[in-house]
């Protein structure tokens, strides 16, 4: 399902296995117990890198798990469940005590592009892969702190508006002029993940204090971490 | 310290010598004193003001040696620049700086505090510090990055890599609205735009009103350190 694995001062997340890596309960829980292990093995210089095997990035909750309830209101309680339980992994990557890279190796959908952009650095393909919130094409609200994450790192009306409310797939190239995503500079999965270990090493001889990054990141987005219950640590200024 | 200078109607206020100007209490107070006056000079709502410095340095941030000699100054070097920036923030007349040197922490805050920044982009950067020094950044500073860069990218860039902005990368970020090939064209570009603002001849107390209303939030952030003074003043262009 997903792995977490050390290489020097890198932690590499990967969502392993062919499929949509679809957002369950159960992958839920695993990721964010991976994010809590990296979180206590942090020291000076770590870094995180996130990525995934096969076409997805990820495709988003599992909405067949929710249908499967066998009633309305059981797939509605189901996605509820989903929706509460994803929030600590959001909050978990929004409090990490060191700088985060998303790799994109395929599609990132509705919580699936959610889970990308809580990363400070989004890298995706430039040949392969959209970016695509479903939600407007597929009748469901938008839960408050997804939107709150969209305010907090979406520059523009006109990209809001593109990503939130157009149903359009964004590839790379829209996605960098959007100011959506940092980087689609490399036609392969390979391209991409060499690009982010790369970052993430010139991140990592930086040798910055993780409680500090975390505090400075937290300073960034009030609003988002009200909504994710997140206080940002008050020290003195001088 | 700081000298004032009155250049026609333009007000020019130097941070003097040749040092980091740190923003320690004295330079704060002195600072502001020079804004008493321009604020009670009778023609002040038809000039303009430009902040400017000697050296290698437009302000190297607060003094904090002298903060950890005797940590109770950290909020008072702290209340001091908030109260000056609630200052500029409601002062009747455009603000420019011209930045001439090195601008880091609170010395990159006091510099974004004006209207218009115009660089040298020879040398020099703007420049938060604090993660490179393990230091916090203080909420009210965010939300005056917030203000005053448009793209989440480029304050991500600012804040959590402390990226050394230079003249030309400021110019992107929409930090910097103009470059100049050197410290003393810096301050003759801060000249002309001063005079051409004088000419345009707004209304300084409208002026002031304005950018108080779009500020707002960086004000209220700011806060109840607010000096009384400040206030008092501040009620009048309220509107």
């Amino acid at each position: 399902m997903c792995t977490l694995e050390k290489r020097g001062d890198l932690f590499l997340l990967t969502l392993t296995g062919d499929d949509e890596h679809r957002f369950h309960p159960d992958t839920i829980s695993s990721v964010l117990s991976l994010l809590e292990q990296a979180k206590s093995q942090s020291t000076r210089g770590s870094v995180l890198i996130t990525t995934a095997h096969g076409k997805f990035f990820s495709n988003g909750f599992d909405l067949a798990w929710a249908q499967a309830a066998g009633s309305q209101t059981g797939a509605v309680n189901r996605m509820h469940q989903m929706v509460e339980s994803f929030k600590p992994v959001i909050a978990a990557l929004i409090d990490l005590p060191m700088p985060t890279i998303a790799a994109l190796n395929g599609h990132a959908a509705a919580s699936g592009l959610m889970f990308a952009l809580s990363h400070d650095y989004v890298f995706m393909r430039n040949d392969r892969g959209v970016l695509y919130m479903s939600e407007v094409d597929l009748g469901l609200p938008l839960p408050d702190y997804f939107a709150a994450m969209f305010a907090a790192k979406i520059g523009t009306s006109i990209a809001k508006r593109e990503l939130l409310l157009s149903g359009k797939k964004i590839k790379g190239e829209e996605a960098v002029a959007l100011g959506i995503v940092d980087s689609a500079a490399h036609d392969s999965v390979e391209g991409v993940v060499e690009a982010t270990v790369s970052l993430g090493e010139s991140l990592a001889a930086k040798k910055w204090n993780g409680e500090v990054y975390a505090s400075i990141r937290k300073s960034l987005y009030p609003g988002l971490c009200t909504m994710l219950s997140l206080t940002a640590k008050i020290a003195a200024s001088p | 310290m700081c000298t004032l200078e009155k250049r026609g109607q333009l007000f020019l206020l130097k941070l003097t010598g040749d040092g980091e100007h740190r923003l320690n209490p004295t330079l704060l107070d002195s600072i502001t004193s020079a804004i008493t006056q321009i604020r009670s000079d009778p023609s002040s709502s038809q000039s303009v003001l430009i902040t400017t410095s000697h050296g290698k340095f437009f302000s190297n941030g607060y003094d904090l040696a002298l903060a950890d000699s005797d940590p109770s100054l950290r909020v008072v070097m702290d209340s001091k620049l908030r109260s000056l920036v609630a200052d500029l923030i409601s002062l009747p007349m455009p603000t420019i700086a011209a930045v001439t040197g090195h601008a880091s922490a609170a010395g990159f805050v006091l510099a974004m505090s004006h209207d218009y920044v115009l660089m040298r982009r020879d040398r020099g950067f703007l420049y938060m510090s604090e993660l490179d020094i393990e230091l916090v950044i203080p909420p009210w500073f965010a939300a005056m990055i917030r203000m005053k860069i448009g793209s989440p990218a480029a304050r991500r860039d600012v804040m959590l890599t402390a990226e050394k902005v230079t003249a030309e990368r400021g110019l992107e970020m929409g930090i910097v609205d103009s470059s100049y090939g050197s410290a003393a064209e810096t301050v003759e570009g801060a000249v002309r735009l001063g005079e051409e603002l004088v000419r345009r001849g707004v209304d300084g107390h409208v002026y002031g009103g304005m950018r108080e209303a779009l500020l707002k939030q960086v004000l209220h952030t700011i806060g109840s350190n607010e000096s009384v003074s400040n206030r008092m003043r501040n009620s009048g262009s309220k509107l």
